[in-house]
């Protein structure tokens, strides 16, 4: 720690005002402030003095996040070798997974993170940490065989167009790791959805795929016959095919565990939109026998409870549904917005086979409304508050 | 007598040249600071949908240009005949005519792309820069003026319209004008890296694309962002 003190207090002069690295002052700045508490004060006003920052929030949802991302390595290497009908130890899974997704997550990083430098430079802002948990969620939400630059693109329109033409971190109206991966699912749809890009099948020499295989998601599966051939054990453990953080209900319940302890995430949202997807579950349940096709009738019948543990909806609500900036702000629009997104991603799954997985259309369809939503709860409780001075004049 | 050609002398000196410097302006401004897409945001309708693919969107261009720059002269021909009441009207008389026949030249003579700019020929009548032209333009200016403000404001649409199309379709289908630009041997069913980029073929992405060019042109030219 003394090390880095001492080499930041040397390279300083070259950043401040006159020195010859002038420009570059909010690269500094961003290293100085991540690694130490920042040196300046405020200078007039009262505060609140909290413990809490932009940088340590950031930092415990990548804490949060780093069980479904282990989880998520050792499942790419299981299904690549369950795949290959072989059997191998934890290590080799986990080692064949961490191959796979260190590298997505290395790029997701480095452009993410060198073109909010570039931005900050330019308009000469202050580095903010947004992307650190942005930059490990894009790998987590992506299938394990997307070539690296699709990653990397995908970033590039996410961070530019999703967030700093707005104004930067903060001023988003989608959030960015969702936003990364819409541009993805629409721009390269072949390696973003169907049966074949789950599970990575690379084979060697001597190695083959086993027969019979399928690669399908349990959503991809309802969705095309309606019935799905895994467990629910497996889903909920995660031992499944699917994008790489989003398979394991426990991992995630681990983060949301953390989320929901250091009070980062708004446990308003989470359960409401538990809530939303349980009523849509059990509504389309109550309406299944009278559903057209056969296919369509076994889907909708499919239990409540299910829907709850496949796809990314655990993964989606804990993680990207809560996100402080694009989410609703009042205490009341986080419920009617948490309620929505459980609502419409259940809905999007079952009656649109184009889109097998609802929740990030739902998210993002919901992160626009957001603003809508608070301002009518603002409007009715300013309503209310002016019936209630009528009300006391009269009786006065 | 003597006086009289001496007025008319006088007229004759003071008349513009052709090409004076404000007739240049009525050319060179939509090409930047009063862009009709770009800057007042009109005809944003036809720059998404027909978009796709370079040709068919030059051949709009070119079309747009044909109707703004007739209707143009047409108007400013009648604007002391023209009731102000019934002017829409009139207007719109002029531009459907046009559009019929410039429909009628396309479907004789390039049948394939008036097959594939369908119903967007027919809505030349709607779009907004041809009305906003007539109504701002040729109703208070001479023959010749009107006309040069047609053709340049048809241009700056166009220029904007092969923008959009050029990249939708270089990334959108690796192909410029129909021909093949992307190797083949790039693409990754071939063993190569490349994959096209769907999303261009989609209007969502010609709105992102006319977005950024706004973007570009509104940080070089600071005048244009509002204040408010």
């Amino acid at each position: 720690m003394k090390l880095f003190k001492n080499l930041l207090e040397s390279v300083k002069p070259h950043f401040e005002k006159g020195g010859k690295l002038e420009k570059l002052y909010p690269v500094y700045d961003g290293f100085a402030t991540f690694l130490f508490v920042p040196g300046h004060t405020a200078h007039s006003g009262a505060h609140v003095r909290d413990g809490i920052d932009l940088k340590r929030t950031m930092i415990t949802v990548v804490l949060a996040l780093v069980p479904a991302l282990l989880f998520g390595m050792w499942n790419v290497g299981y299904q690549h070798y369950k795949a290959l009908g072989e059997t191998v130890g934890f290590w080799d899974q986990f080692l064949f997974g961490a191959i796979k997704v260190v590298p997505m997550v290395v790029v997701s990083y480095a452009v993410g993170l060198g073109i909010e430098f570039a931005f900050c430079v330019i308009k000469k802002h202050q580095i903010n940490e947004g992307y650190l948990v942005t930059g490990m969620l894009i790998p987590l939400i992506m299938p394990v065989d997307i070539p690296l630059w699709m990653v990397a693109l995908s970033v590039v329109f996410a961070v530019v167009l999703g967030k700093e033409v707005f104004g930067g971190t903060g001023m988003n109206i989608l959030n960015p790791a969702l936003t990364a991966r819409a541009f993805a699912f629409f721009a390269y749809p072949s390696y973003m959805s169907g049966d074949k890009v789950w599970i990575n099948t690379s084979t060697e020499a001597g190695q083959s795929v086993v027969d019979g295989y399928s690669g399908a998601t349990a959503l991809g599966e309802l969705a095309t016959t309606g019935s799905t051939s895994l467990s629910p054990m497996d889903m909920f453990i995660g031992s499944i095919p699917g994008s790489i953080g989003e398979t394991s209900v426990i991992a995630i319940l681990i983060g949301a565990a953390i989320l929901l302890i250091t009070g980062i995430g708004s446990w308003r949202i989470m359960f409401s939109a538990l809530l939303g997807g349980v009523a849509m579950g059990l509504i389309f349940n109550w309406v299944a026998p009278y559903a057209t096709s056969p296919e369509q009738q076994s889907f909708m019948g499919t239990p409540f409870w299910q829907h709850l543990i496949m796809g990314g909806f655990a993964f989606g609500i804990v993680f990207m549904a809560t996100d402080p900036v694009s989410a609703a702000q009042t205490t009341r629009g986080k419920w009617i917005y948490g309620f929505l997104v459980g609502l419409l991603c259940i809905m999007i799954r079952v009656f649109n086979p184009a889109y097998p997985e609802g929740v990030m259309m739902a998210i993002l369809f919901m992160n626009v409304m957001a603003p809508l939503i608070d301002h009518y709860v603002i409007e009715a409780n300013i309503k209310r508050r002016k019936k209630r001075v009528q009300v006391k004049v009269k009786t006065a | 007598m003597a006086e009289v050609t001496e007025a008319l002398e006088k007229q004759k000196k003071q008349r513009e040249p052709l090409f004076s410097k404000k007739n240049r302006k009525l050319l060179s401004d939509p090409f930047n600071d009063d862009n009709p897409i770009t800057v007042q945001v009109l005809g944003i309708c036809s720059a998404l949908a027909i978009t796709v693919k370079l040709y068919p969107a030059i051949v709009m261009a070119i079309s747009v240009m044909v109707v703004l720059a007739a209707g143009n002269v047409i108007i400013s021909l009648m604007r002391n005949l023209i009731p102000n009441r019934i002017r829409i009207i009139v207007q719109l008389v002029v531009v459907a005519s046009l559009v019929i026949l410039v429909d009628q030249v396309l479907k004789a003579y390039v049948y394939d792309v008036s097959k594939e700019l369908s119903v967007f020929v027919g809505l030349i009548i709607t779009n907004c820069i041809i009305m906003g032209r007539f109504e701002a333009f040729a109703l208070g200016n001479g023959p010749w003026k009107s006309f040069l403000d047609g053709i340049g404001n048809a241009a700056g649409y166009g220029i904007i319209l092969i923008i959009v199309a050029f990249f939708r379709e270089l990334l959108g289908s690796g192909q410029l004008l129909g021909m093949q630009i992307i190797p083949e041997s790039w693409y990754l069913d071939n063993g190569g890296f490349y994959s096209d980029n769907g999303f261009f073929l989609l209007p969502p992405m010609a709105l992102i694309a006319v977005g950024i060019i706004i973007w570009i042109q509104r940080s070089r030219n600071r005048e244009l962002i509002e204040e408010n």
